[in-house]
């Protein structure tokens, strides 16, 4: 008699039940929906009003003069890949090894607690005031803005998230794995680079590639760093053009041409975070699988 | 009382080489005391199984020998453990070198995120500096041992992670065994296996005792039963009897032995 009342459809517990699971699908649906609709408008928006600006001369010819006709970004372009890049080098190395201290000795050490704090707090710290910082110890004393000034800015931003994800992930090693590492006699440096670190490889990467993305789109720093460049250079102890601070700067202008630019350069900087999160999330997958 | 130090102490007499002899053990996790002046020798090339409920201290012992516990600040030894001539607790024991000496298998299989070969290979790096054909043939050689050899000769490359839980044990196995120890720690090496895989790794410990002195942990009384010479039935951190394995199961001196292994307890 008992499974008869349970498994009966009018069953009051489960039917409440049924209606607190359907509100809350129909809830997180539309709460999906709406994310889902901002996304994908931001990116219709880009593809129509960028793509139109999308030609060769885009990649072939350096930003117009005030007035001018035509012209392209491919000293921004340059200029970023430059930024980006060097940042990546600089940010990556610091932050995999500050993460392994933190994960090493993060348990006892005071001054591994004082660095994951700080950590921390510069995860959430607005850009711009990591612009000004290098502005105020660097550009000032230098007098001039430089492609150096706005690297080390961005790295500033980037080496937090490569510090905290490399962390969290190597703390994901069972203690297990380690203590077999340990049982054959290895000494500690090995048993974290060689097994530890190895074991979450992938989601290092993965770390390195989001602090990527991060940095590409940064602008608040570069404006008191690198600042701009009309002209085609490659020289870090001189203002480097680079792609969110022409968007910043053509975006409000005047000229026709300049605000396609501008909408040309947004495309670009979105599409190639797109496919650095995509690349990561497929490296990840990837792994997991493994 | 007594009739508890009378039996340890005639099985004592049985051990006439010991490799690792512990004199008044002790062991603090903090402030509580894992292990209570444990007394215990463990013969050379010979089986010895640690049996005895779940937080007994047969596993802390087993770390002991080892000194894993070093790993974790708060644990520490006390009293007296020879290995090799000396009392491998002192401050100045090489503890690396300890570990080459005295190798271990866990309860779960933990191969290394590389290809099988670098996962043998990974602790004899540690100590030899071997041209590649010899390190090859190393590697034959231990995972023969560790009877491997024909389901992996064609996958040397193939991540460790790849293999099948059995075959991951038997991985960990043939890794400790490569690095020549004298000693090898068992720690429950077969409870997260299916039994073909157990019975696999039990003819290999009987295989591996001609050559190593073995101590093996295990919640399987059968297991204790078939495959080791010497049993240590431990409770509550202390060494409850010790003795040759045949004694301990047909004759036990202590009604609470007999009561563990027959499955009466408590």
């Amino acid at each position: 008699m008992i499974t008869d009342r349970i498994a009966d459809p009018l069953n009051p517990v489960y039917r409440r039940r049924l209606w607190v699971h359907r509100i809350g699908i129909t809830l997180s649906f539309a709460a999906m929906a709406v994310g889902l609709l901002f996304l994908l408008w931001i990116l219709a928006t880009l593809l129509i009003k960028g793509g139109g600006a999308l030609s060769i001369s885009m990649f072939t010819q350096t930003t117009p003069a005030p007035g001018s006709d035509g012209g392209g970004l491919s000293n921004a372009i340059v200029g970023s890949l430059m930024l980006v890049g060097l940042a990546t080098a600089i940010s990556t190395p610091i932050g995999i090894l500050a993460g392994i201290y933190l994960a090493e000795y993060g348990e006892q050490s005071w001054l591994a607690k004082v660095t994951r704090f700080v950590t921390d707090i510069m995860l959430s710290a607005p850009s711009i005031v990591i612009g000004l910082f290098i502005y105020a110890i660097y550009v000032a004393q230098a007098k001039h803005f430089s492609g150096w000034a706005g690297t080390f800015a961005i790295s500033l931003i980037a080496i937090p998230v490569v510090v905290r994800t490399t962390d969290n992930m190597l703390r994901l090693v069972p203690n297990s794995l380690l203590e077999a590492a340990f049982a054959l006699g290895a000494p500690r440096w090995k048993v974290a680079t060689m097994v530890r670190l190895r074991a979450v490889k992938a989601g290092v990467m993965t770390g390195a590639l989001l602090a990527l993305a991060r940095i590409s789109g940064e602008t608040a720093p570069l404006l008191f760093t690198a600042l701009n460049n009309q002209f085609f250079s490659t020289n870090m102890n001189a203002p480097l053009a680079n792609l969110p601070v022409v968007i910043y700067q053509f975006a409000m202008s005047p000229y026709d041409n300049w605000r396609s630019l501008a909408w040309g350069a947004a495309l670009l900087v979105t599409f190639s975070v797109l496919a650095l999160n995509i690349l990561s999330r497929a490296l990840f997958n990837q792994k997991i699988q493994n | 009382m007594m009739n508890n130090e009378m039996s340890v102490s005639a099985a004592k007499s049985a051990v006439k080489n010991p490799t690792i002899e512990t004199t008044g053990l002790n062991f603090y996790y903090g402030n509580f005391l894992g292990l209570k002046n444990v007394n215990l020798k463990i013969h050379e090339k010979k089986v010895t199984a640690f049996i005895g409920p779940s937080g007994c201290g047969k596993s802390t012992l087993l770390r002991t020998f080892n000194r894993m516990y070093d790993l974790y600040p708060g644990q520490r030894a006390e009293g007296k453990i020879m290995y090799g001539g000396r009392n491998i607790l002192d401050q100045g024991q090489d503890v690396n070198m300890l570990r080459a000496k005295v190798g271990m298998v866990f309860q779960k299989p933990t191969p290394f995120p590389m290809s099988v070969y670098d996962n043998i290979a990974f602790g004899v790096r540690l100590y030899e500096n071997l041209p590649k054909g010899e390190m090859d043939e190393r590697v034959e050689w231990a995972l023969n041992k560790a009877a491997l050899w024909g389901e992996v000769k064609d996958k040397l490359n193939k991540s460790g992670l790849s293999l099948s839980g059995g075959q991951q044990q038997r991985l960990c196995i043939a890794r400790g065994v490569a690095v020549k120890p004298d000693v090898l720690l068992l720690d429950e090496p077969t409870s997260a296996l299916d039994p073909i895989s157990t019975a696999k790794i039990e003819e290999l410990i009987d295989e591996l005792k001609q050559d190593y002195t073995i101590a093996i942990v295990t919640h399987n009384m059968q297991q204790a039963a078939r495959c080791s010479d010497y049993t240590a039935y431990m409770y509550l951190g202390e060494l409850m009897e010790f003795g040759e394995t045949d004694q301990i199961f047909m004759n036990p001196g202590r009604k609470e032995t007999q009561d563990y292994i027959t499955g009466r307890f408590g």
